[in-house]
């Protein structure tokens, strides 16, 4: 922590990069995916921009996505061309993620 | 209310047959950033009853930047604001890095000046700047409404924005102005129709953001700072190529570290945030500064870069627009500021809204006066003036081929290569656009874009 020399600091996983974020996680998904219309997308922006990593391809070959640690930027639905794939919202007042290092 | 409804790019305005006959406010401010915290000051201070509506649970909860807020326009709303705004560190090192992946060339400028009253830049977290300026609209007077989504606006059928539906209960809130500083996605505006175009991922940029404490000690000795003096190092050349750039700044106990890429180059590169973020992290140039620093937060954000030519509508009928909402952020190459245009704009959007309230006129044409008060200030005369810039800076050239040919000059030049004699700087110029595949046409373009730019 004080800086040693040879720390490896890009083998920090996902899930500990997410681990200091702070999520008050609604029961209301704001955010929905409609996997069949995905499932015919070949472009698939989304894996690669959403910086939380919420859009997982599934071994089957459809899109697997979690709502709950959204940083709600919208890069998801301002990259989906296909028309009512993604259904975005704000998460209800006081909910959703909490940013303290803003 | 029906049925719920939430705020999202679909969300309708609810329509009303007939205006409201009386109004809970005044003025009425969705989201409270700088742009909303300085408009709902400057309205009540303006004698305005206002409420300013923040979706989070407190003011910056949802809000990311790079990290470097410059507080000179807070001279007319807060004097001294130097002497209680929550500041990390007072930037006294300014740098600028172009690197390519084994080179670096820094410009490093630090003045001491900038260390003292009035200061210059302040890097700061938004948790506490939002917060305090929104304390300071409290304040004035200004009913601060906290964990409130804006769900959509109140309209009445000829158009005009008379207040806003919010996710409480009863949740219709009536004003005669409503001033959308809801951010980048702004759907407020987006609902007016405000924003001419539905192809503005064009002009977003994603930004990612790692905060990595270290103790105050080892800042001070990497950066080469004393005291609450900090450093603000810009990156070009960071990105594989995918237009954008990346920053660390320093704050008390921490730094932050982050990239910032263009979303439609993210997309076709099929390169994730973080893996730019790690590579930036290794770079030579980078690694020492931020070694064993442990990750207290990572954030995402979007930021709105398109600059004059891509602003919406400023005003409608009862509704104006200000700060990330209205696109106000200039990234312009060595000028990368947003939450100074946010409070700019917030704060004439505040006077404009009370001098028509004040001449019973808030029609688009009676809310006129704030894009003039912006033409005439720096929130407009800067982005007018760097218009080109956005572009230039994003562009393949300046994103792929620039930052080699820099870093290979500034090599040539300094390489002692005996016993051959030294080059010269044309022959370095010369050799370097070969190599990088640069037309000379377009190299001389792009120089007289940027003179322009600074003159």
């Amino acid at each position: 922590m004080t800086g040693q020399p040879g720390e490896d600091y890009r083998e920090i996983s996902f899930d500990d990069r997410m681990e200091g974020t702070e999520f008050r996680v609604s029961e209301r998904a704001h955010i929905t995916v409609d996997t069949e219309v995905c499932d015919s997308c070949t472009v698939r922006s989304c894996l690669h921009v959403c910086p939380a990593k919420l859009f997982v391809p599934r071994a089957d070959g459809g899109i697997l996505f979690n709502f709950e640690q959204c940083f709600e930027c919208g890069a998801c639905y301002q990259v989906c061309d296909a028309e009512g794939a993604i259904t975005w919202t704000y998460p209800d007042g006081g909910l959703g993620v909490v940013f303290r290092k803003g | 209310m029906t049925e719920p409804s939430y705020a999202g790019p679909v969300s309708a305005s609810a329509l009303l047959q007939q205006p409201p006959p009386a109004r809970d406010f005044d003025v009425l401010v969705v989201g409270a950033g700088p742009a909303g915290s300085a408009a709902a000051l400057a309205a009540a201070r303006a004698g305005c009853s206002v409420a300013l509506l923040e979706r989070g649970p407190y003011p910056g909860s949802k809000n990311v930047y790079g990290g470097v807020v410059y507080g000179r326009i807070l001279d007319e709303l807060v004097p001294q604001w130097w002497e209680e705004m929550p500041v990390e560190r007072w930037v006294t090192r300014r740098s600028t890095m172009v690197m390519t992946a084994d080179q670096a060339l820094t410009v490093d400028f630090r003045s001491q000046r900038w260390g003292t009253a009035p200061y210059n830049g302040a890097t700061a977290h938004r948790s506490d700047l939002d917060g305090w300026l929104a304390g300071h609209a409290v304040a004035a007077g200004a009913v601060l409404v906290p964990a409130t989504v804006a769900t959509g606006l109140l309209r009445t059928t000829a158009g005009t924005v008379v207040g806003v539906r919010t996710d409480r209960p009863d949740g219709d809130l009536t004003a005669k102005v409503v001033i959308a500083c809801d951010g980048v996605n702004s759907f407020l505006a987006k609902e007016a129709g405000l924003h001419p175009r539905q192809d503005n991922a064009r002009h977003l940029t994603l930004g990612v953001k790692e905060t990595l404490a270290l103790p105050r000690e080892v800042i001070e000795q990497r950066f080469g700072l004393t005291g609450r003096d900090g450093q603000d190092i810009e990156i070009l050349g960071c990105t594989r190529g995918i237009p954008g750039g990346g920053f660390l700044y320093t704050n008390l106990e921490s730094v932050s570290l982050g990239v910032v890429v263009g979303l439609p180059g993210l997309a076709a590169a099929k390169v994730r945030p973080e893996e730019l973020l790690a590579d930036l992290k290794a770079h030579p140039a980078i690694a020492p500064l931020v070694r064993g620093g442990r990750q207290v937060e990572y954030a995402a954000h979007l930021i709105p870069e398109g600059g004059y030519d891509h602003l919406p509508e400023l005003a409608g009928d009862g509704l104006l627009v200000a700060g990330d909402a209205a696109g106000m952020c200039l990234a312009a190459g060595i000028w990368l500021e947003g939450v100074n245009f946010a409070i700019g704009a917030g704060m004439y959007a505040g006077r404009a809204a009370a001098a028509a309230i004040g001449a019973g006129d808030t029609s688009q044409a009676g809310l006129a006066g704030y894009r003039r008060a912006l033409e005439r200030s720096f929130v407009l005369a800067d982005h007018r003036k760097l218009r080109k810039v956005p572009g230039l800076v994003l562009s393949e050239r300046m994103q792929r081929q620039y930052p080699g040919l820099i870093c290979d000059l500034a090599e040539g030049l300094f390489e002692v290569d005996n016993p051959r004699p030294k080059p010269g700087v044309w022959r370095l110029l010369r050799t370097a656009v070969r190599r990088h595949d640069i037309s000379p046409r377009r190299l001389l373009a792009d120089a007289i874009t940027g003179m322009r730019a600074f003159g």
